[in-house]
């Protein structure tokens, strides 16, 4: 069985926001990759542990940048990586064509994902993929039991938690609850380096979403800070949520 | 083309608030409102959209209806637009609403803006605000396609009541059990008599500085007293204090309450990125460094397990 991992390369979720010519820098910008995507690659490598897929092979659409997380992947135990060349204002139905494009070729019987990117936030990517391989999909997986053609997923739904069964080939985003990703050894950073990653353009597929304008939110202001007895602060806190706030107590 | 359709997001019988905010927000767009309601026995719902102002109540029932599934939902619509032409639909960035959407809007090869935050939309042109980078930045998008696709966000839209007629419409039934790919096994619905966190007009929220299921009790009591949602930092989530579900944050829910109260939470970045949107925040933190007092409309230096009791005997007084 063969398993594909579409990972994204995004910024730390620590890095702070600087805009230059009305765009997000990068400039000095640690990138990682899309922890949920992170926690995909982990998923799809334990896979093979269990002895349930032979090969894992990581896809990520981008600039030459990706390389990077495509390396990382592979230091975690991926076997295979492929850089998908694509603008990095492509959108996501252009990085969902892309990336399907060579998903095809590959003919995965799983293709794994997170369920949104951390920078985006669009949560679109992997269903899109999913539609236009004419695959079923779950999102936000918890947890999953392949056997028998199938996968079975437990994910984060509305209001509680859902089990799923999907016929494979299949496409399923995860949530981070699903694992704890490994951290890659040293001895995975040198195998890395020897394990094949080929380079292709991405399918020239325009934008359908166009975006106008990025600003900087505004910065919400810290208001009242006190420090006293607890009977002090605590009728205050009390007053100030009863004759400020207006909350109704039940 | 025209109207604005607004996808209805219920389940049982129970409408969502959102679906009254989308409502609300569609009707400032000065275009026919529709409201869309999938599901089974769920005609009888019309006349709680049309006191939101739905001038139709498009009605899609059966048995395959009856819970959220892609396949079945997708084909549907995709075969009402095909037959109604509507300018603009819309949908709760819920875990369904998102997954309708963004299959929806690949079978039309179509953009969508997903988890909005405000909308400028008018004859079948949409622009529209979301928040990216886990809130540190806003991004304004045109969706270039027709009908124009968007998923609001939980609480971002102002409520307003106003009558429409409600007609109810029953278009024609286009999916079939051909097209359910997903079974669904099991649902197991959370239990809990607490408003739930994206709907709740005030959270409160526990960290690690509750330091155990004592310190959540008292964060519970306080939200109890005020009909609150209950919410947690990933390290209470990550001790097993509370449940995933109730996680604020990146990787959590991402809450728009009137109030939020953080109690023992440091207030790292990637809980901000769940909370800090909220109108008013307090907080209760021992140390007076922590970055959660930066976004604090009201910050308690002390410990919540002094502080707490007396804030809820003082409510109660
Ligand atoms: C990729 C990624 C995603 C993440 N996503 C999320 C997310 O979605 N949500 C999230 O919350 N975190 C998330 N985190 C984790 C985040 O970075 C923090 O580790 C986490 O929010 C810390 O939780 P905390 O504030 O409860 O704990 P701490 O940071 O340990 O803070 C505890 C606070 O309690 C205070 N305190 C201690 N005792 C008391 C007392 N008696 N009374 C009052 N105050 C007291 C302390 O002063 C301290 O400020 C993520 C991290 C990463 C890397
Ligand atoms: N450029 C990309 N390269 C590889 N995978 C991607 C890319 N963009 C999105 N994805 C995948 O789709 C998921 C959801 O992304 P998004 O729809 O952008 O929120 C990510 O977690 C990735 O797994």
């Amino acid at each position: 069985m063969k398993v594909l991992v579409c990972v994204k390369q995004t910024f730390d979720t620590e890095a702070k926001i600087e805009l230059k010519d009305g765009k997000i820098s990068d400039a000095g910008i640690n990138l990682i990759i899309n922890p949920y995507d992170e926690v995909a690659v982990e998923g799809g490598i334990q896979l093979k542990e269990k002895g349930i897929a032979k090969e894992v092979v990581v896809v990520s659409a981008g600039s030459d940048k990706a390389m990077d997380a495509i390396r990382t992947a592979l230091a975690m135990g991926a076997d295979r990586g492929i850089l998908v060349k694509q603008d990095t204002a492509a959108d996501e139905y252009a990085r969902a064509c892309a990336l399907a494009e060579v998903i095809k070729g590959e003919s995965p019987d799983i293709v794994l994902a997170g369920h949104v990117a951390a920078d985006d936030g669009s949560s679109q990517v992997p269903t899109r993929i999913a539609e236009i391989l004419g695959f079923p999909h779950v999102n936000v997986i918890t947890a999953v039991e392949i056997a028998g053609g199938k996968a079975t997923c437990t994910s984060e739904a509305d209001g509680g938690t859902q089990v799923t069964e999907v016929s494979l080939p299949a496409v399923i985003s995860s949530q981070v609850s699903w694992n704890e990703p490994r951290y890659p050894s040293m001895k995975g950073i040198m195998a890395a380096k020897k394990k094949p990653v080929s380079t292709v353009d991405a399918a020239a597929v325009a934008n359908k979403v166009a975006i106008v304008s990025v600003a900087l939110p505004p910065s919400k202001q810290a208001g009242i800070k006190i420090e006293d007895e607890p009977a002090v602060v605590g009728a205050k806190l009390a007053d100030w949520m009863l004759n400020t706030v207006k909350v109704e107590v039940k | 083309m025209a109207g604005t359709w607004v996808i209805v997001e219920q389940k049982g019988g129970n409408i969502r608030k959102v679906t009254y905010e989308m409502l609300s927000e569609a009707k400032k767009w000065g275009d026919e409102v529709s409201a869309v309601v999938f599901g089974q026995g769920v005609e009888a719902l019309a006349p709680e959209f049309a006191k939101f102002g739905a001038d139709k109540v498009y009605v899609v029932e059966g048995d395959i209806f009856a819970n959220y599934n892609t396949g079945a939902y997708v084909a549907q619509l995709a075969a009402m637009i095909n037959e109604y032409q509507p300018n603009a639909i819309i949908f709760a960035h819920t875990f369904n609403g998102r997954d309708f959407a963004s299959r929806l809007a690949q079978k039309l090869e179509a953009g969508l803006a997903t988890d909005v935050i405000k909308a400028n939309v008018s004859a079948g042109k949409g622009v529209f605000t979301r928040s990216i980078y886990a809130g540190k930045a806003l991004a304004e998008v045109e969706v270039a396609t027709v009908p124009v696709l968007a998923t609001i966000r939980a609480g971002v839209m102002e409520l307003a009541e106003s009558a429409g007629a409600g007609a109810v419409v029953k278009p024609a039934i286009a999916a079939s059990a051909a097209d359910v790919y997903q079974v669904v096994k099991d649902f197991i619905p959370t239990v809990s008599a607490r408003p739930e966190l994206t709907e709740a007009d005030v959270v409160v929220s526990g960290g690690r500085g509750c330091k155990g299921p004592e310190g959540i009790k008292l964060v519970e009591q306080l939200a109890d007293m005020l009909g609150a949602a209950l919410g947690g930092s990933r390290a209470s989530i990550d001790s097993g204090w509370l449940g995933h579900e109730l996680q604020v944050g990146q990787t959590g829910k991402v809450v728009n309450p009137n109030l939020y109260i953080a109690c023992g939470i440091s207030g790292a970045i990637q809980h901000l990125a769940g909370m800090s949107s909220s109108k008013f925040i307090a907080c209760i933190n021992t140390d007076t460094e922590a970055p959660i007092f930066n976004v604090s409309d009201f910050g308690v230096v002390g410990d919540l397990f002094k502080v707490i009791p007396v804030v809820c005997s003082e409510l109660k007084k």
